[in-house]
């Protein structure tokens, strides 16, 4: 178990070793999103924008104007929120180098409840052209997405949660932006899933292998640009798809795969994630469960799907 | 720049007239668009453009030069007149404005016009920018400025006051934002709709170095721009009493044409009066 936001901070460092065009902002939260380490190593190269995240994100956009790569974090919810039409008119509209890096996504946030976790954070990032939306599985696959990004011109969002979560992926494993990565082959059913649900998804297979159905897992880092080919071959290879999202079901994941396949392969899907209500307070895996996010509702929903293909 | 001199002033004014002018065919030819913003804002853009700011249109990449970001971006018709007599792109293109396929868009676009460093529009976000360019700038070691003109309305956005906190925590001093203080907004006159004063000791209290002048009076300009520059330790701004739709009598401190284009005799009067031919 392993956090994302300590391979976030040390992918920075690693940065701001290599290049001297990296400018790191935090909005008062650079110890939760580890954007310290930063700061530790190359404070000339970091500003603390107080509790000020819109004034952050024009910042953020004047320093890439000014020739500069930057990385800004705050939580998921302020940074997509608070500060989103300076994201939309500051940052993406003039495709500025602005990399978004947020922390505490979803409800794993836990015992701060609803007012912290954002459960539409995907869907605003996702609907604003030019941005790159990115949701790495874990510890690893955040450290090499902020490497990738670092590289890569234009406005990006990177969503990470606050809790631990298994490592799934390797350091050996390529990162390539608008790449999703098949973590298990199997030809009945498609277990699609993002971020924190992934690590389920996997543990679903294993259980649904048991039952005689082979589960193909479909690790979704980069939501935009989507990997249709990814998503349409395993639709024909599998005959029905289950998405797994901590997000709302609201123009979520399982929003933009249902229409990617609706217009090239129509398939029988269901679709695992926050059904359009607001958390509370717990701890994650207690939030996890409460609102249908574990491998038990993964494996119902394949199920569910593999009879309904028949 | 250069010392100022009676002769200077009297080109810049005539300048200023041109630029005038290029803003009234522009929004009658459009059809819509801002007049007041950007008449009240004319004589400040020209000293900037033309007398103050070391920029060039071949060195638009470089960082090595002065920068500047319009945060009321709703006088973008000035902003392109002052770009394209400043040879950024072909003065016969500013009558394209906000139509179809058109480099010059309603609000400024930093992806579509040449020179244009920052899209605006949305109020209230260009300090922000002006400050992350300004240190941008610093971690360069370039010693240039980053001039911000302002609205006055936009003063009411949570944003500029972020941003005024920022730029001092930072010591800004590279930073110089002009107040276009013409008093009036959409809705009518800025104290009825949401009050700013006392707006220089706003400013004061957020650390700034605050300066004042009258925006309409090209020497004062250009004498005010020059004392801002010479400051050091703070972000300075400067607050400019101008008046909405400066230079044509029936625009002047008219609310009315905040947003709205001149008819046909509306059209030819401005022009005669800017001493120009409709």
């Amino acid at each position: 178990m392993e956090s994302q936001r300590k391979n976030y901070g040390k992918a920075l460092v690693e940065l701001g070793k290599r290049r001297k065009d990296i400018v790191v902002l935090d909005a008062d939260l650079s110890g939760s999103t580890r954007t310290v380490e930063f700061k530790t190593a190359y404070p000339e190269r970091f500003f603390n924008c107080g509790i000020a995240e819109q004034n952050m994100m024009g910042t953020a956009a004047g320093l890439a104007v000014g020739g500069m790569t930057v990385f800004a974090s705050t939580f998921a919810v302020f940074a997509t929120g608070r500060a989103y039409d300076q994201v939309r008119q500051s940052i993406a509209y003039p495709d500025l180098n602005v990399k978004i890096v947020a922390s505490h996504a979803g409800i794993t946030v836990g015992g701060d409840g609803a007012s912290h976790q954002t459960m539409e954070d995907i869907a605003l990032m996702n609907a604003i052209p030019n941005m790159t939306v990115i949701v790495p599985a874990d510890g690893p696959e955040t450290y090499r997405a902020v490497l990738a990004l670092a590289d890569h011109h234009g406005p990006a969002y990177v969503r990470m949660g606050r809790s631990d979560v298994p490592i799934i992926t390797s350091n050996e494993d390529e990162f390539k932006i608008g790449k999703a990565s098949i973590l298990r082959d199997g030809n009945d059913v498609a277990l699609v899933g993002i971020g924190q649900m992934v690590a389920p998804c996997l543990l679903a297979a294993d259980a649904l292998k048991a039952k005689g159905i082979n589960a193909r897992v479909i690790n979704l880092s980069t939501i935009k640009p989507l990997d249709v080919g990814t998503l349409e071959k395993a639709a024909r290879d599998c005959g029905c798809v289950v998405t797994a999202e901590e997000h709302n079901i609201v123009s979520g994941v399982g929003t933009l795969v249902a229409a990617a396949l609706a217009e090239r392969c129509p398939t029988p899907m269901e679709r695992v994630a926050m059904q359009d209500v607001f958390g509370q307070s717990g701890e994650s895996d207690e939030l996890m469960r409460e609102y249908g996010l574990s491998e038990k509702e993964v494996i119902a929903a394949a199920i569910k799907v593999t009879e309904r293909k028949k | 720049m250069n010392s100022i001199n009676e002769g200077r002033v009297k080109e810049l004014e005539q300048r200023a007239a041109s630029l005038r002018r290029h803003v009234i065919k522009m929004i009658f030819a459009a059809g819509s668009g801002h007049p007041g913003g950007s008449l009240s804002a004319a004589d400040i853009m020209t000293a900037l453009f033309f007398e103050v700011m070391d920029h060039s249109p071949e060195r638009k990449d470089s960082q090595d030069r002065d920068h500047f970001i319009l945060s009321k971006g709703h006088a973008a018709p000035i902003y392109y007149a002052a770009l394209a007599e400043s040879g950024y792109f072909p003065v016969e293109e500013l009558v394209t404005l906000r139509k179809l396929h058109s480099r010059l868009q309603g609000h400024p676009s930093r992806a579509k016009t040449p020179g244009v460093e920052m899209s605006t529009g949305s109020l209230g976000q260009g300090l922000s920018v002006a400050n992350g360019l300004a240190l941008a700038l610093r971690l360069q070691k370039l010693d240039r400025k980053v001039y911000c003109l302002c609205g006055d309305g936009e003063m009411a956005e949570g944003q500029i006051w972020e941003a005024a906190m920022f730029a001092s925590h930072n010591h800004l001093d590279n930073v110089i934002a002009i107040v276009d203080r013409n008093g009036l907004q959409i809705d009518g006159r800025t104290e009825d709709v949401m009050a700013l004063e006392p707006l220089a000791d706003k400013w004061k209290a957020f650390g700034w170095n605050v300066l004042f002048m009258d925006g309409n009076d090209m020497w004062q300009v250009l004498e005010t721009l020059n004392d801002a520059r010479q400051h050091k330790g703070d972000p300075t701004v400067i607050v400019a009493k101008t008046v909405k739709g400066k230079g044509v009598s029936f625009m002047e401190n008219n609310v009315g044409f905040h947003g709205k284009s001149p008819n046909q005799k509306e059209y030819e009067q401005a022009m005669r009066e800017l001493g120009g031919s409709a």
